[in-house]
């Protein structure tokens, strides 16, 4: 099995972390951390994969076939809504921040600090 | 009473589901009576779990998925002890800050109660869950959850502090899901014991360390440890108060409550033979975050923010229990976060009810408002004497039993932990003596500019129910007569040691094995924790009273150290992400050199 999923992975990772300290923008800070989110879908899913393997639908295929694992799936689809509902609430949190200070640059948001 | 434990989750959810269905056609009080109902009842639930796991654990297997010849294929709620009573702690917190909100808010909407029943439900899921990728969900559906709730408002301030809650606690549960991917790569298990089963046979390798570094750091995040912590203060200072109320009390203290299972049912087995240098990272963090908090708290002006540090110093009391890794500790850990958690609780609701009669929350330009309030400004002051650990009351059994854990070399823990607590108490104690007596000044350069979203308001003057004033109480009276309940630290101290026995605790949850009735004594608090007990009572006084008397902190000699720690809290959310991964960097790097 290839290193290659791993490494995707961390880059993503990192990159994405890049993306959320520089951020001058809300909008683009939110998609980078979707991007950080990301990396842990390709890491579960490249968890789970095994050489050869069909998807893991058990209807119908001869008894010992090999698939992938199915837990890191049904993790991955979790991890999925759980970034929507995260994604959703951030990007409604930059809507309102936009409406009421007409700035989208976080570091312009200083009321709070010291 | 195994049936009782799916309740706790499901009746504060389906609770919420109806008050979202139905709440709008109801008239004003129904919603509330409602969601205080199910927060009372969902306490109940879970003071009887504790009681029934006082001997043993309860096991629930989702779906009756027993495990079968060990391998656990269901998914547990595992509850013992310590976690009964952080669930019990989190629905009696909820349940003071619904009644506190009844007449908090002039408006609120039924969203309002039930997100807090939802929060509810995902903090006693997340004390409760055995199984490593459920921590995880509860995790996240505690954080989009309590970001709605801090965001509840009408002010830009509210919405900072939401953005940064939100992406650092994101960050910080994409580590954990990362740690969990690999630890599930490494054994091909989620359930917590059959993780630490697996495991515990193999020299721990760089995965192993790495996932561990990855997870820790990610509910450390959520607890709020140094350099973690960043989020909170902002997140804190904005919040409603009754909202607050439950961040202080509960929500920081659950990170730190899953950091201890996680090692202990996961990983002791496998990093059995490297708990001197653990011992070492976590104490440390433990002690930073004891000191930097203490520090931020004593330079603050706004009340909800000092709390905020407050509770960053508290739990790395909590932090410094759970890391030296023995029994009486952790069980000292247990304590310490119940019985400052509920004072916490109490304190930011006697703030949240001067906000609400005189629209200040800040301690300056509140000077002397707080004339009126007198029984207000006794349970402030009460509650921040029972954190510093005066005998016998509030903090000072798990302080005790943290103290009497410390092994060799370690003797220093005592007047660390005195430190911390005499620059957090002192803070809240100045706060109540210029608030509710008006002494000292009115300006104090080093406590910095008033944030702009408390401007806004007007001081006024507003009569208020009373009734406002009977969950702080309430609250106050519960933290600080914990300690002096008979046996409480004979019970948590037990209860920790079953946690600390893992391969009998494993045995118990996978193939119901012998039941460990373990009993420790531990009334042999030595000589040193009454006298850290009292020097921190009357240190705290004292140095409340003499910042007082000198009119302004800037007066206080050896100042400029700390100035320098205010400009690292700047607010933007960029540099707190830079911090978070510096602190997974350390944190890993020292496991990756101790632990090999």
């Amino acid at each position: 099995m290839s290193y290659l999923p791993y490494a995707l992975a961390a880059w993503l990772f990192l990159v994405g972390l890049y993306g959320v300290v520089t951020s001058r923008n809300l909008i683009h800070l939110v998609v980078c951390l979707a991007v950080v989110q990301s990396s842990t879908y390709v890491l579960l899913l490249a968890i789970g994969y095994v050489e050869g393997g069909t998807a893991p639908i058990f209807n119908g295929i001869p008894l010992g076939k090999k698939t992938v694992d199915p837990v890191v799936q049904a993790l991955t689809l979790t991890d999925v809504v759980v970034s929507v509902t995260t994604m959703a609430l951030l990007l409604a949190i930059a809507v309102e921040v936009h409406k009421r200070t007409g700035t989208l640059d976080p570091d312009e948001l200083r009321e709070v600090r010291g | 009473m195994h049936s009782l434990v799916p309740l706790v989750v499901a009746l504060p959810l389906l609770a919420s589901a109806v008050l979202v269905a139905l709440g709008r056609h109801v008239p004003r009080p129904g919603p509330d009576v409602v969601a205080i109902a199910t927060a009372a009842a969902t306490s109940v639930l879970c003071v009887l779990l504790a009681y029934a796991a006082r001997d043993h654990d309860l096991v629930y297997w989702f779906g009756g998925w027993r495990p079968a010849h060990g391998i656990a294929l269901g998914i547990d709620f595992d509850v013992d002890f310590a976690s009964a009573c952080v669930a019990a702690l989190a629905s009696v917190v909820a349940t003071a800050s619904l009644v506190f909100s009844w007449h908090y808010f002039d408006e609120v909407g039924v969203l309002f109660h039930a997100l807090v029943l939802v929060f509810l439900a995902a903090m006693t899921g997340f004390a409760l869950s055995g199984d490593l990728f459920n921590l995880f969900v509860f995790l996240e559906l505690m954080s989009v959850v309590a970001v709605a709730l801090t965001a509840y408002g009408d002010e830009p301030g509210p919405l900072q502090g939401a953005l940064s809650f939100a992406v650092l606690n994101g960050i910080g549960a994409f580590f954990v899901l990362t740690g969990i991917g690999l630890v599930y790569a490494r054994t091909g298990a989620l359930n917590l014991e059959q993780v630490g089963r697996a495991l515990e046979h193999r020299r721990p390798d760089g995965l192993v360390v790495v996932a561990f570094a990855l997870i820790v750091c990610g509910f450390l995040t959520k607890a709020g440890i140094v350099p973690f912590h960043f989020w909170l203060s902002d997140a804190y200072a904005v919040a409603p108060a009754p909202v607050c109320a439950i961040f202080a009390g509960v929500m920081s203290d659950l990170g730190l409550h899953a950091a201890g299972r996680v090692y202990w049912s996961g990983f002791a087995g496998a990093l059995a033979s490297h708990e001197a240098g653990l011992r070492a990272v976590l104490v440390a963090l433990g002690c930073a975050s004891a000191l930097l908090g203490g520090a931020m708290a004593f330079l603050q002006r706004d009340l909800k923010r000092m709390i905020a540090f407050v509770t960053v110093s508290q739990l790395g009391v909590g932090l410094v229990g759970i890391g030296l890794l023995k029994a009486v500790a952790l069980g000292g850990s247990t304590l310490v976060v119940l019985s400052g958690g509920l004072l916490r609780a109490a304190a930011l609701l006697a703030v949240g009810l001067v906000i609400s009669v005189t629209g200040v929350g800040d301690e300056l330009r509140g000077r002397g408002m707080g004339r009126r309030l007198p029984l207000t400004g006794i349970v402030v002051a009460l509650a921040a004497i029972g954190l510093t650990g005066l005998p016998p009351f509030g903090t000072h059994a798990g302080r005790a039993l943290v103290e009497s854990g410390a092994p060799g070399g370690y003797g220093w823990l005592p007047v660390v932990l005195t430190v911390a607590s005499i620059l957090t108490s002192a803070a809240l104690l100045r706060a109540a003596g210029r608030v509710f007596l008006g002494w000292g000044a009115s300006s104090d350069s080093i406590l910095g500019p008033q944030h702009v979203s408390a401007e806004d308001e007007e001081p006024r003057q507003r009569p208020r129910s009373p009734v406002l004033l009977v969950p702080a109480v309430v609250l106050l009276l519960l933290g600080l007569g914990l300690s002096l309940y008979p046996s409480v630290a004979d019970q948590t101290t037990s209860a920790a040691a079953r946690v600390v026995d893992h391969r009998a605790h494993a045995a118990e949850v996978l193939a119901g094995g012998p039941l460990t009735a373990t009993r420790v004594d531990s009334d042999t608090f030595g000589a040193t924790s009454l006298v850290s007990g009292i020097v921190s009572a009357v240190g705290a006084v004292a140095l409340a009273l003499l910042t007082l008397r000198l009119r302004r902190v800037s007066d206080l000699p050896g100042l400029l150290l700390v100035r320098p720690l205010k400009a690292l809290h700047s607010g933007v959310v960029g540099d707190y992400v830079a911090w978070l991964v510096f602190g997974v960097a350390l944190v890993g790097a020292l496991f990756a050199f101790l632990l090999r």
